[in-house]
């Protein structure tokens, strides 16, 4: 870990304001992910700002009659939330899949949208990783990749976004609210909050320097069956191989998201369309481009089956 | 005392203590905290520095130039220790790779350095701060492409034949031919490699996790290329080690180097990833069954062949070993072969050799069975046998593979069974039971305790013997107790320091039978001083509730303790008694899982496990032991594989949460079966080694599980989905 200074933030402003006055600047709240980044030093951090003073702890209606959920509600409260038990069962079953209870503890909203991924090369400082280290290659793509990526990757990068939270708030159609640097509110919809990796895969959202997210908003409740499908090797406490986040209507329509396929959950219209006509369909246009590796190629029937397994739950 | 001749009546029959389900003695210690593992010995006297180590970045080559200067001034940093700047340590006899030392790398993560500063942040820090210029070469880092050059190994005893397998297996009227593979396994235990080294002139103090100080002891001096005597090693608790900490590793002789360089006393804690990639692992092999038998199911001829890789002067994966012992027919051969890999070392993790070995033979065994139509109890039970079958003038002492294989089938539910796979379903899942012999060599080894009476009667055992989980603190106490006649609180245990009489160590499941016997003996040499003491004639004597007695008199115990403690010393040694009749442990393991229908995700829904493993010391340590090694069994079936990279030459996912153990939710009930047995021939103790009989044939029988639950065959560990997931039923 290097050396870095400290500082409790005391405004939202302020916060971000700070964030965008130094190089390489962190803003860290339940630090489940940060911590160990940086103790490995894959994250180098010179400032850190801590913004567990900021409250943004709560969970409040909307006049539109959705949840604006703050920044800072850990992963375990948000969970159990008795509004987002009864409308959201998506994000709760999403949320109750990951980590650990001792993680969800201190895992915040925020920060688990921001959370890196968990390619075993990016964790290893010996190794050529374009996200890591920019232009120094990617050891994956030709390396053990059982985990990684399958559509939307590129040949710079083949990582996935490792949350289970970000599946449900795509499928959910959250909206990421923030503060910049310049004290500018936005609203960015989930769809667009990560990016694919591309030839930048060590920029992994929209947010700029100093950005910070206040809030997350979900959309009025749009009820149907909400089912979130984890698929791992061990039943519990591994990142996901993948999942799939779904709502389905008792018409069938609906939407569905992806995870562990992806640098980013994976959601495509035409494959929300084409729900009423099965999972094989759906699956081939949400992985119309998909380009597996030898060791990860299992992914693709893997999705068609669980989403059939979904499909048929949400039926029953 | 030397034992040669079968143990008849002695006082550890009485089994008042011994044998009882005593909870651990050291549990108290441990769950309060109290108990201090390697890392965590603090004596306020000493000023420890933190010493944090830099492995190399390549898997082979060497390294041109280190620049230590960025790291030199780095804040805190006391010294640093270079590979560079000194020779290539001595290599002791135990270990393969170099610990440390010159410029040549040989694996990856090869420690290059010791940063040593005030705190361990300041260490780590600094460490990141050495530049290496390295000159990459090219390595082997693949099995299977480095097959063809394997070789017979010179060590040991890598082939043996019996008939004649090759026209036996030719004129079978069933020949069944598979090749089966298991990966590279981690021990990954909880504890992490420490040491702690202080030097005091030219005498050294090393608080360590090592399973066996004496070895320990010797290799260090060896590689520090000084008096054994000289060295103090401590290791009274240890945090797992699973054959992990048997040998010699880098964080002592970091520690010892970085100590001597400070002038302080250092801690070294090996960082995770090192576990992977610069300690042992247990090696991947590849395996080559045949089976031939007739149609009445009885085996004719059998063959196992293995390959494993290793370092050059490594040696193979024993993989064949249960193959010459398990079952019977009239011709058989085994062969191991071995091929030189880049890879970090391999080595023993728990039940080397049989644990992967019965991986491949006991789903052929299932394979075979199912290709003549027979039950796959039944068909091991018809083939069971009594003597070496490689040597049949060669008896087991005891076998009873039979009844662990009766008495599970009718506890687990066997009959059940569908015999036809993939036609239990229950919801989504697809469910399936399993079976697998369990089968490992019991190994006994010297083993010394000393045993000291105070005035207050409290009689304390202290031997160099370890205690790594398994309960070695309790079954000492049990028997010396049991052979005093005291109850348990007026025994005291010491254990790991090498300032007592060398013991078995722990490995191999030797430490439970062997450390105990040791101190039986030094307990039969304490009776008699104790008779000597108060005049009694030692022939007549009992011991019991704490008092001596013969015929009608009565004394406590601590009468016989005049100004000065009694203490007394022996060794535990074999004679040919050992080789007479072939020891082995034996078991029975049986499992149901379910396989989701949907996803190929292979969940476990119960375990059973019969051992006949000669007496059992404490019923309560051993169950511990063996739901510990089913737990591990189920890691080596379904999710557990060190990812080689081929290219880089090393094991990618170092973490534990890139390599996957089972957690709690993976494990559902759990049961444990000993048989009643005694085995004269094992020791004073009559008992044998069960730590490790609990994990072999546990992966073998959830594969075929898998099989009976879905009709896949899985013959490339680990079981996971990727491998089933194009073979399962369409679902609607």
């Amino acid at each position: 870990m290097k050396s870095f200074t400290y500082e409790r933030a005391t405004s939202v402003e302020a916060a971000a304001k700070a964030a965008a006055s130094h190089d390489a600047a962190r803003f860290i709240a339940g630090g489940t992910n940060l911590l160990d980044l940086m103790k490995l030093e894959i994250e180098t951090p010179t400032h850190l700002i801590d913004v567990n003073t900021l409250g943004l702890d709560t969970i409040e209606a909307t006049s539109e009659g959705g949840l604006r959920i703050g920044a800072l509600v850990r992963n375990t409260d948000l969970a159990a939330d008795e509004r987002v038990r009864r409308d959201y069962g998506l994000l709760s079953r999403a949320l109750l899949a990951g980590a650990s209870g001792q993680l969800r503890n201190k895992a915040t909203t925020a920060g688990n949208l921001l959370q890196r991924t968990r390619c075993p090369y990016f964790y290893d400082t010996n190794q050529p990783c374009n996200k890591r280290q920019p232009g120094s290659g990617c050891s994956a793509i030709d390396g053990f990749s059982r985990q990684l990526g399958i559509v939307g990757i590129s040949s710079s990068c083949i990582a996935t976004h490792p949350s289970d939270m970000a599946i449900a708030m795509r499928a959910l159609d959250a909206v990421v609210e923030t503060v910049g640097a310049d004290g500018a509110k936005r609203s960015i919809p989930i769809a667009d909050f990560h990016r694919l990796p591309g030839d930048t895969p060590h920029i992994e959202t929209e947010l700029k320097k100093g950005e910070i997210i206040t809030a997350v908003v979900l959309p009025k409740p749009i009820g149907g069956k909400q089912i979130y499908r984890k698929v791992r090797d061990r039943a519990s406490y591994a990142f996901a191989l993948i999942s799939v986040g779904a709502v389905i209507q008792p018409d069938g329509t609906g939407r569905v998201a992806v995870g562990g396929v992806a640098h980013k959950p994976w959601r495509l219209d035409a494959a929300d369309e084409d729900l009423p006509s099965g999972p094989g369909r759906v699956t081939r246009r949400l992985l119309l481009d998909a380009e597996p590796t030898e060791h990860n190629a299992y992914k693709v029937k893997l999705v068609e089956r669980t989403l059939g397994a979904v499909l048929a739950e949400a039926k029953g | 005392m030397k034992f040669d001749t079968p143990a008849t009546q002695n006082p550890i029959d009485r089994m008042t203590v011994v044998g009882k389900p005593i909870e651990r003695i050291d549990g108290q210690l441990k769950t309060t905290g109290r108990a201090k593992y390697a890392y965590e010995w603090h004596d306020d006297a000493l000023s420890y520095a933190y010493g944090y180590p830099l492995g190399a970045a390549i898997a082979k080559g060497r390294i041109r130039a280190m620049d230590v200067s960025a790291a030199a001034r780095a804040p805190g940093v006391i010294t640093i220790v270079t590979s560079d700047s000194m020779p290539d340590l001595k290599t002791a006899k135990r270990n393969t790779a170099k610990l440390f030392g010159g410029r040549e790398i040989h694996h990856y993560h090869q420690a290059v350095a010791v940063v040593v500063a005030e705190t361990f942040e300041q260490a780590r820090a600094a460490a990141h701060l050495i530049k290496v210029d390295y000159e990459e070469t090219k390595g082997a880092f693949d099995l299977e492409a480095s097959m063809e050059g394997a070789k017979k190994p010179e060590d040991g005893e890598p082939d043996s034949a019996a008939g004649d397998f090759a026209p036996a297996f030719e004129a079978a009227t069933v020949q069944f031919d598979q090749t089966y593979t298991t990966p590279d396994q981690s021990h990954a235990m909880m504890e992490p490699h420490a040491s702690i080294a202080a030097w005091d002139g030219d005498a050294l103090t090393v608080w360590t996790s090592s399973q066996m100080i004496d070895w320990w002891r010797s290799d260090l001096s060896v590689a520090l290329d000084m008096d054994k005597e000289k060295i103090h090693i401590m290791s009274p608790f240890i945090g797992g080690g699973f054959g992990s900490k048997l040998f010699l590793r880098s964080d002592a002789v970091l520690a010892a180097l970085a100590a001597r360089a400070a002038r302080r006393p250092v801690k070294v804690a090996l960082p995770r990833p090192f576990l992977m990639n610069n300690t042992t692992h247990r090696p991947a092999t590849i395996q080559r069954i045949r089976i031939g038998a007739g149609q009445d199911g009885k085996i004719t001829a059998i063959a196992h062949e293995s390959w494993s890789g290793d370092l050059e002067g490594g040696g193979p994966e024993a993989a064949v070993q249960q193959t010459r012992l398990l079952y019977a027919g009239a011709n058989r051969m085994t062969a191991t072969r071995l091929a030189v890999l880049d890879l970090p070392e391999g080595n023993a993790m728990r039940a080397p050799g049989e644990a992967p070995g019965l991986m491949a033979l006991e789903v052929a065994m299932d394979e075979m069975a199912e290709k003549l139509g027979q039950d796959p109890v039944a068909f091991r039970i018809l083939n069971d046998t009594q003597v070496d079958p490689e040597k049949p003038e060669k008896a087991f002492s005891h076998r009873d593979l039979i009844g662990c294989m009766t008495l599970g089938a009718e506890r687990f539910g066997w009959d059940k069974r569908s015999t036809r796979p993939g036609t239990v379903r229950d919801g989504d899942w697809l469910v399936g039971m399993g079976v697998a012999a369990a089968f490992r060599n019991n190994m006994v080894m010297p083993s010394g305790a000393r045993v000291k009476l105070d005035r207050e009667g409290i009689l304390t055992v202290e031997t160099d013997m370890t205690d790594i989980g398994t309960g070695s603190y309790t079954i000492i106490a049990q028997t010396a107790a049991e052979m005093l006649g005291l109850p348990l609180d007026r025994v005291a245990v010491n254990l790991g320091d090498s300032r007592f009489p060398v013991s078995s160590g722990s490995g191999g499941q030797w430490g439970g039978n062997s450390a105990t016997a040791g101190v039986y003996a030094a307990c039969v040499k304490m009776r008699e001083a104790i008779a000597q003491s108060l005049g009694f004639n030692a022939e007549s004597i009992d011991f019991a509730d704490g008092m001596v007695i013969s015929g009608d008199r009565r004394v406590p115990m601590a009468d016989a303790v005049r100004e000065v403690p009694l203490v007394v010393e022996d060794t535990i040694e074999y004679g040919d008694i050992s080789e007479e009749k072939q020891q082995s442990t034996f078991g029975a393991h049986f499992v149901e899982v379910g396989v989701d229908i949907a996803t190929g995700e292979v969940r476990i829904r119960r375990m059973l496990a019969v051992c006949a493993a000669g007496r059992i010391l404490n019923p309560m340590t051993a169950r511990s032991q063996v739901i510990g090694a089913m737990t591990m069994g189920v890691g080596g079936a379904l999710s557990e594989e060190l990812a080689v990279d081929k290219k880089r030459g090393f094991f990618v996912n170092h973490d534990l949460a890139g390599y996957e153990v089972p957690v709690h939710a993976d494990i559902p009930h759990q049961e444990v079966i000993f048989m009643d047995e005694t085995d004269p021939m094992s020791s004073p103790m009559k008992a044998k080694g069960v730590g490790e009989l609990g994990l072999c044939g546990v992966a073998a029988a959830i594969n075929n599980a898998v099989y009976n639950a879905t009709g896949i065959r899985v013959r490339n560990y680990p079981v996971t989905l990727d491998k089933l997931i194009g073979a399962l039923p369409q679902i609607s």
